[in-house]
């Protein structure tokens, strides 16, 4: 759905998308990183289950939330993306842990 | 111990900058709270990187966001406390009030004699068949994905809705190389916008951008589909196609992507969290703080600045973050108002020319009825809590639900993760279109602290006592 843009040069930063190797640009939001990975959808909704991904991109919508290094409900265009993080779908609701 | 501050100012976009730079020249100790972890907001998002290593995306995206380098610059020189990547989720809204904000995923509390909230300006929502669907963005992500990760759509999109930030959009992309494989365009309203020019054409340099902007869509030679009355997106786990009509015809077409875009409203969540007075912008159909023309609000304790206080665009935010800290400073009794005069006084004059422009774009793009309305019963309108328009419909018809406040107990309407930002709009109009009333009589949500997402382990964390009488009354 998205590419990067020629005429940067900006670092790559390794990440794991849905248990894929991307590599995504410095500076990039985790939800950045799920588009560029082609993830299609990032999350079903917790009432539904219909797939929804990222729509506001600015901390309004709440439509990108993810799983980050294994942390869920997490806004995944408000993280900034850090070598090795993973970053994961999130099917459903956020499942209550010990 | 919790540091006090004369003035705590959230949002560094342009109001916030400018309302943090001018009040610490009046000798303010300030704070500045912004959720992202660099300043400019979502206009000049990410501009000071992009100075650093994509100059030629500064390029692509126009001069009027390369504008927003030297405020940041200038922001970045003042004396103030910058709190980059802080959340805030609660203000006790009284003069002395505490701050609650949310940092490396530490909670911090800071007090100040007064509060300067400037969080800008959001998408108004725009409920049509299938917009929740993946493959289904705003204008304004895309463009956000443009300068803040240097990414653009790829493969076959369309820009649907109408207002400047599309046509910006679209522009941009183009420069980069990106063409949208068509722009559906939304009712304009060109007639009853013409008296309203004068002001437009007062204003430095909107007509002269306008027109080239037009001129550059024309030339990138993106079919401009004008008047569309009818847009439903089709998927089924990702968007499609894109059925439209204009013109009493009805087109439909193969597409990846949908950017929608019908203009933007003020990001009211902090504003009525402090529970401040509003009232109805007819002409921006939206609700906007009460405040006087320095951007004191109903609450002595707060003022409000840029988008936030009604829509007024980038240069107009950054005048009134002038006046607007120059009243602080002259209420917190740190400067006279003579002292401040003359500053003052040039801020209002430029703030004015800005403003003298909305009416022309208000009417223009004025959203029509069916755009934040869904005519479509089976459109979602709350997209966390799955409530379509039928069913609100229903609930007024024959339930006599009155108001937003109780379609949350019907059936949780707004009350998912997102708080209402993405639906509350437009349940208040459709629940005043149902009812025959005026929006204003209709009223909005109840918004309650944290606006944030915070855990309860946040809360528990506190080693202090949240003093409830102050908030969410």
């Amino acid at each position: 759905m998205f590419k990067p843009l020629p005429h940067s040069t900006d670092a790559s930063v390794p990440v794991v998308v849905n248990g894929a190797a991307v590599s995504v640009p410095a500076g990039s939001t985790a939800a950045a990183a799920m588009l560029l990975g082609g993830a299609g959808h990032t999350r079903s909704s917790a009432l539904s289950g219909e797939p929804r991904a990222p729509y506001c991109m600015m901390g309004a919508c709440f439509e990108c939330l993810m799983e980050i290094d294994g942390e869920a409900n997490q806004q995944g265009c408000m993280v900034i993306v850090r070598e090795g993080m993973r970053i994961d779908r999130q099917m459903g609701k956020r499942e209550v842990r010990e | 111990m919790i540091t006090a501050f004369d003035l705590a100012i959230v949002g560094t976009g342009p109001a916030g900058m400018a309302a943090a730079i001018t009040a610490s020249e009046l000798g303010l100790s300030v704070a500045v709270l912004d959720e992202q972890p660099e300043p400019g907001g979502q206009i000049y998002r990410g501009v000071e990187r992009l100075a650093i290593s994509r100059a030629k995306h500064l390029e692509w995206l126009g001069p009027d966001y390369a504008a927003g380098l030297d405020l940041a610059r200038a922001f970045r020189k003042s004396k103030i406390e910058y709190f980059d990547a802080a959340q805030v989720w609660q203000i006790e809204p009284v003069e002395n009030g505490r701050l609650f904000y949310k940092r490396n995923g530490v909670t911090g509390i800071l007090n100040a004699k007064k509060f300067l909230i400037a969080p800008g300006a959001m998408e108004r929502p725009m409920p049509v068949p299938g917009w929740t669907l993946p493959g289904v963005m705003t204008c304004g992500a895309a463009q956000t994905l443009m300068k803040a990760n240097g990414l653009a759509p790829e493969g076959k999109f369309v820009l649907a809705g109408c207002g400047p930030l599309l046509l910006l959009l679209a522009a941009q992309l183009l420069r980069a190389g990106v063409r949208p494989a068509a722009i559906l365009e939304t009712e304009v309203h060109r007639w009853a916008a013409l008296p309203r020019l004068p002001g437009f054409l007062a204003a430095p340099g909107y007509l002269g951008k306008g027109l080239a902007l037009l001129r550059e869509i024309q030339s990138g030679g993106v079919p401009y589909h004008k008047g569309v009355t009818h847009l439903a997106i089709k998927g089924d786990t990702q968007a499609r196609e894109i059925e439209f009509a204009c013109s009493g015809v009805t087109h439909s077409e193969p597409v990846d992507l949908v950017l929608l875009h019908q203009g933007v409203v003020p990001n009211g969540n902090l504003a009525w969290s402090m529970r401040l007075a509003h009232e109805w912008d007819d002409a921006q159909r939206a609700f906007r703080p009460v405040l006087d023309a320095q951007g004191r609000s109903s609450n002595p304790a707060v003022l409000v600045a840029g988008d936030a206080s009604g829509i007024i665009g980038a240069k107009g935010a950054q005048a009134m973050g002038q006046v607007v800290a120059c009243a602080a400073a002259i209420d917190i009794g740190r400067i006279s108002k003579q002292e401040v005069n003359e500053r003052a006084i040039a801020a209002h004059a430029e703030l004015a020319k800005h403003r003298g422009a909305r009416p022309f774009l208000d009417t223009l793009y004025r959203p029509a009825q069916q755009w934040i309305a869904p005519r479509d019963d089976n459109t979602l309108v709350c997209r966390c809590e799955e409530v379509r328009a039928g069913e609100i419909r229903r609930l007024v018809l024959e339930q006599q639900c009155p108001g937003p406040n109780q379609m949350k107990s019907f059936v949780r309407c707004g009350m998912g993760p997102c708080q209402g930002r993405l639906c509350g709009l437009t349940t208040v109009e459709l629940i005043a279109e149902c009812r025959g009333v005026l929006v204003q009589d209709v009223g909005y949500y109840r918004i309650r602290s944290p606006i944030k997402p915070i855990t309860v382990g946040d809360l528990a964390a506190l080693d202090v006592p949240l003093r409830s009488d102050a908030v969410n009354p």
